[in-house]
């Protein structure tokens, strides 16, 4: 049977199957679904555009809170854990290959711990009590009386998402700029350099980076799709939907707040839509900042 | 040429021009490992340890207790251990060999092949990079129960293993292999699949090697399949079960050493994994960008 299978169909189906029915079809649904009001147990009714309508006049929660959290928490983990990334990748790059590798294995670790399985050390680290490792070497060292209630208290909660957040951002694209640097035509700096480069930055901007211009877009959709997906972290932080204040609400948690505590099915997705389009939004935004491809 | 710095991009050894970077990669390095490091130290802290004030730290008297309370705890709700373990270890293997193998072909397809739509298609998957499949988890619920998958063994995988990110990274390292080698076995009379087995999977490996590797991530940590499309308790997952162990444990400080040790156990095979395949996943990503 192999000897006859030729036709490309036998290659792509499975996979295309797969990718309509878990990833096309919802998005679509999604779409669909927030245009009408939606309890889970009537049917859908058509309601055009009002989910909108309602996100943006009447939900307070979400103009007030939501949104401005979502947009503070992706401008600073987006870009600084881009960043961050992009120059240990080039410092890595720049060690020999053992120590290298190591480094590189810490570094990227603690993506791989996927948020819930490292809720215990945030907890115990930043605990509100006295047995919290974090209050008690402030009050150890007396730069604080009595121990701050970091995860319940909204002056902190956020800063908190974003730290952890960062300690996890080197995922897989930071493993494709390193890999990119590394694969840089040495000859390309040597021509540089008689063509009167003068310092690192020069050469950072005008070897290093246009020469892996690629793996710079595929990192770039990386961090902003990544720091999206990590919304979860300021439940799990605080132990409630919704956050204290909703100091630490995103995108993410106000649809699952909606959908499955509240079960308006409708306004949910019109959130997941809205979510949706703002990844592509700064995605795109990205990829010309970082010059068009092709 | 005292300027010249670009050939100290992947030198051979040390040199102290490199001690600058040290200087920055190695507190970043500690700063990081920190958190992973506690987990270890606090899963095998005995009770008095784990209440210690002011706490401590390393572990001083390493004990197993938090393991041995862990897999009790799973007894006394009616499930043992070994029962989340086994569902975790199958459904991640099934879930790992199909993610592979159906990546494979279509990548294969969509960088060697000549069909319509092809094109699309890949520029769809370039799109779906960006997708998160958390913004859809409601309709993908409603997918899913609609196809009757509910309380399905396969559910636990089958949303998983269409990974845009794995077709879109295998299918540029297949874009590398020269078309010599397939011309060549196409004369010789191989079919597309039979050169897709024996040419292209022992060439491609390293790439398979980091689908691989990212599948498991996703399938062995997904806690949203147990909880949301699996009813019968005795079909879930180890990281859904180690998800409830905060309510199962009240939240409390001896609860603490077990959940430390849940993640530990959930934390060591994702970590093994990419320490033996790193070199593979390295070569893969050189390959990675877009373009």
């Amino acid at each position: 049977m192999i000897k006859k299978m030729n036709h490309p169909a036998w290659f792509f189906t499975p996979y295309v199957i797969l990718f309509v029915t878990f990833i096309i079809v919802p998005v679509i649904m999604a779409i669909v679904l927030s245009f009408t009001y939606f309890n889970t147990i009537e049917t859908p009714e058509y309601i055009g555009l009002r989910n909108y309508i309602e996100l943006i006049t009447r939900d307070e929660i979400f103009m007030q809170y939501v949104l401005p959290n979502t947009i503070k928490f992706a401008f600073i983990v987006g870009p600084v854990g881009y960043m961050m990334s992009f120059l240990l990748a080039w410092m890595l790059a720049q060690i020999p290959h053992r120590q290298r590798t190591i480094l590189a294995i810490i570094l990227y670790s603690p993506s791989m711990t996927a948020g819930i399985a490292m809720g215990v050390v945030w907890t115990v680290l930043f605990s509100g009590d006295s047995t919290g490792y974090l209050n008690s070497l402030l009050l150890n060292w007396g730069l604080v009386t009595e121990p701050i209630q970091f995860l319940t208290s909204p002056d902190y909660l956020m800063n908190i998402m974003i730290v952890v957040s960062l300690w996890g951002s080197m995922g897989v694209g930071f493993l494709a700029m390193l890999a990119g640097i590394l694969n840089i035509d040495k000859t390309l700096y040597e021509a540089a350099y008689v063509d009167g480069l003068k310092n690192r930055w020069q050469e950072i901007f005008y070897i290093t980076i246009p020469s892996m211009k690629p793996q710079m877009l595929f990192g770039a959709v990386m961090a902003v799709v990544g720091t999206f997906q990590v919304g979860a972290i300021g439940v799990q932080l605080s132990g409630a939907n919704p956050t204290p204040q909703y100091a630490g609400q995103l995108m993410v948690n106000h649809i699952e707040d909606f959908g499955f505590i509240r079960y308006l099915m409708g306004y949910a997705s019109a959130v997941s839509v809205v979510l949706l389009i703002m990844i592509y939004g700064i995605s795109k935004v990205t990829w010309s900042m970082l010059g068009e491809r092709d | 040429m005292a300027s010249f710095q670009g050939m100290k991009i992947n030198p051979q050894r040390y040199h102290k021009s490199q001690f600058k970077f040290y200087l920055v990669l190695i507190p970043m390095a500690i700063f990081v490992a920190l958190p992973i490091i506690f987990i270890v130290s606090h899963a095998f802290k005995p009770s008095n340890e784990l209440f210690a004030y002011p706490p401590r730290f390393f572990v001083r008297m390493p004990t197993l207790k938090n393991f041995t309370d862990l897999f009790q705890l799973a007894s006394e709700s009616g499930i043992p251990f070994s029962k989340y373990l086994f569902n975790s270890v199958m459904v991640t293997s099934i879930g790992v060999f199909l993610s592979v193998l159906i990546t494979a072909l279509a990548a294969y397809s969509m960088s060697k092949l000549k069909f319509k739509g092809k094109k699309v298609l890949f520029e769809i998957n370039t799109l779906a990079l960006m997708f998160v499949p958390i913004a859809v988890t409601i309709p993908r619920y409603i997918t899913i129960a609609q196809l009757g998958l509910i309380d399905n063994y396969f559910v636990l995988v089958l949303p998983l293993i269409a990974m845009p990110v794995g077709l879109f990274l295998v299918k540029q390292f297949i874009d590398q292999t020269p078309n010599e080698l397939i011309e060549s076995a196409k004369i010789d009379g191989a079919s597309e699949m039979e050169i897709f087995l024996k040419i292209i999977v022992p060439i491609i490996a390293p790439a398979l090697a980091t689908v691989g590797i990212l599948s498991f991530q996703l399938i062995w940590n997904d806690v949203i399949g147990s909880t949301l499309y699996i009813n019968d308790e005795s079909m879930k997952t180890l990281a859904f079960y180690f998800s409830t162990l905060a309510s199962r444990t009240g939240n409390t400080i001896a609860g603490q050493g077990v959940m430390a040790a849940a993640s530990l156990i959930s934390f060591v095979p994702n970590i093994v994994i990419f320490i033996f395949l790193q070199g593979k996943v390295m070569n893969t990503m050189a390959h990675s960008g877009i373009k």
